[in-house]
């Protein structure tokens, strides 16, 4: 009988520890098969104050000119953080940017920010929105004394950074902690590579061996970009931004954007720097066959000469599903990313 | 054992009490050093808005925004004996409208010294530092608009220069003005416009700084913004009137090097 209650007692603490261990937060995690990641987390670790405070800024309204807009309402979480139905950015008073919005996404993995890279640190990323008068259109004066008038936020600044003075920089830095949380790192493409017992169809499996001869230089796995900047031949007769080389001068980098990262592809429309592409079998055709030549085309895709890169439509129904093995449902649905 | 803890706090106090004399000591050897910042534009002093100026392309113009930063000051004995500030107290923004920003008050050993160097902008190790070593006039969050920082392309904009000139055309504002916002600290990972430059004056022709105990020595320096027009290379309103991240800022950027020269030293 005792023995019994024995047992009871061990069974009911177990499943008491195992509810606890489940909603001690536990910072930043390196996902496993991730290499390891640009942004100093050591140096600058997230705490859970940290990450909710940066939470309840990203999705802040004060921190733009009218109030109307938060950093969340062009960063959507159902569309991976980008501003779905929407080509080029779109600021408070119906004021359109030049660039299509890119996901908030594994950013602790970036070595640079903006589709030409001129942000080289996430902590110096947030101030460009904020004050863009295509964007948000605020002065950080402005949004420091909103934020600061705020009993809750005081509490909050004290609770993390010890003083309830409320700085920019302090600003910035609970912003990139709730950035760099943002991970997308269960797809089933991440199964498949964890060695669960999660295997791809034979189709996924044929697409990912086209990937692999063809995109994967670029696109290289498990971030699904190399991080580096290229002219992938769109033609550029009607959007003449040069990309890199507003910020290098050199041009050799002319038309060069940095490399998306295809994770989350479904729900990260419409594509490319000015989102001109609203479907993926757009992009596809792109490369298949809409390639322009120019003097900084990577020459990736000019191989032996040929432009483009030659798929069957086989290949790229095969390619397409394996494509979607990227998509990863959890992140665009948890309930720690979304607004309180 | 209560013995050993008073024996302790008895060292400990010594310890304290010389380390804080010792600072003290310290201090008294520094004296006091100012650079007075003083603007003119031609033969004229720098008034914003009202007052107008023409440079030698013949452009009348008016001035509204002169600001710029000097950085890393260091100062040289005769036998070429280095002082250099220390870093993070060496950043200054000078600002047309914020008269005690043309005072930069300085501590330094006593000594006499035959030069001052310093750099004009923000030298490239501190404009890729963490965020939070980079506070008061650093603070990236002025932005590009109030502020001396380019958000798009991180880095500080080392001199900002803006007026209004009929002669220049309409810009998309609708404003007939030259806006001269020069930056650029040589790329964070592929090599880019640098713009970083040092200025050097010579002291020994106007008066050396002797600086002693108790003394606060004075250098005065005029600042010549007209040199931003009329230096080495001569610049047209007309031809220029947006410099922003681009091959002319290098010419302006050699231009205002020329701005500074020594006037007096008061001991």
């Amino acid at each position: 009988m005792l023995k019994k209650y024995y047992v009871l007692i061990i069974l009911f603490s177990f499943v008491f520890l195992m509810s606890f261990s489940e909603s001690i937060f536990k910072g930043f995690v390196n996902p496993e098969h991730f290499p390891d990641p640009v942004y100093e987390v050591l140096k600058n670790p997230v705490t859970k104050e940290s990450f909710e405070l940066g939470r309840e800024l990203f999705y802040e309204t004060a921190l733009s000119r009218d109030n109307s807009i938060s950093c969340g309402s062009c960063h959507i979480q159902s569309s991976a953080f980008t501003q779905h139905g929407h080509d080029v950015s779109h600021g408070i008073e119906d004021r359109l940017g030049s660039r299509n919005s890119p996901p908030i996404m594994n950013l602790a993995w970036n070595k640079a920010f903006f589709w030409d890279g001129g942000v080289f640190h996430l902590d110096m990323f947030s101030i460009s929105p904020i004050t863009n008068p295509v964007e948000m259109d605020e002065k950080m004066e402005n949004v420091l004394e909103k934020l600061r008038s705020k009993n809750e936020y005081r509490e909050r600044f004290k609770a993390v950074y010890g003083s309830d003075e409320i700085t920019g920089n302090q600003v910035f830095k609970a912003l990139s902690h709730f950035m760099i949380m943002c991970i997308s790192s269960n797809s089933k493409y991440d199964s498949v590579m964890r060695k669960t017992e999660v295997r791809f169809t034979e189709v996924e499996n044929k697409g990912y061996k086209i990937f692999l001869n063809n995109c994967s230089s670029c696109h290289k796995e498990p971030l699904f970009t190399d991080g580096s900047f290229r002219n992938n031949g769109l033609d550029n007769k009607f959007n003449t931004d040069t990309g890199r080389q507003t910020i290098t001068l050199d041009p050799e980098d002319r038309f060069k954007f940095k490399v998306p990262s295809l994770r989350n592809l479904t729900y990260t429309a419409p594509y490319m720097h000015d989102g001109r592409f609203t479907k993926i079998d757009q992009v596809l055709d792109h490369y298949t066959k809409g390639l322009q030549e120019s003097h900084t085309l990577d020459p990736l895709l000019k191989k032996n000469g040929q432009l483009g890169i030659p798929l069957t439509e086989d290949e790229k129904m095969n390619l397409k599903a394996f494509l979607k093995t990227l998509d990863d449902k959890y992140f665009i649905t948890r309930k720690d990313l979304s607004e309180q | 054992m209560k013995n050993q803890i008073n024996i302790i706090i008895c060292f400990f106090a010594i310890f304290t009490n010389s380390f804080t004399s010792y600072a003290q000591n310290k201090n008294a050897n520094l004296a006091k050093l100012t650079l007075e910042l003083n603007h003119v534009v031609g033969n004229k002093p720098l008034k914003l808005q009202d007052e107008s100026y023409i440079n030698e392309a013949g452009e009348k113009f008016n001035i509204t925004s002169f600001n710029y930063f000097i950085s890393n000051v260091k100062l040289y004995e005769k036998d070429g004996k280095e002082y250099v500030i220390p870093q993070d107290s060496s950043y200054f923004l000078i600002k047309e409208n914020d008269p005690a920003s043309k005072k930069i008050n300085l501590n330094i050993p006593k000594g006499k010294y035959t030069s001052v160097t310093f750099t004009i902008g923000v030298d490239s190790l501190r404009s890729t530092m963490d965020i939070s070593r980079r506070t008061g006039t650093l603070d990236i969050s002025g932005g590009m608009v109030d502020g001396m920082y380019w958000t798009w392309n991180s880095g500080y904009i080392f001199m900002k220069f803006e007026g209004d000139c009929e002669q220049a055309p309409i810009d998309r504002t609708g404003k007939r003005k030259f806006r001269y916002h020069i930056g650029g600290f040589g790329g964070y990972n592929k090599p880019s416009i640098n713009n970083i430059r040092t200025v050097t004056i010579d002291l020994s022709k106007k008066g050396l700084i002797k600086a002693k105990n108790n003394t606060n020595s004075r250098v005065l320096i005029e600042v010549n913004a007209l040199q931003v027009f009329n230096g080495r290379t001569k610049v047209s309103i007309v031809k220029n009137p947006a410099v922003m991240f681009g091959n002319v800022s290098k010419l302006i950027s050699e231009n205002y090097t020329g701005m500074f020269s020594h006037i007096s030293t008061k001991n």
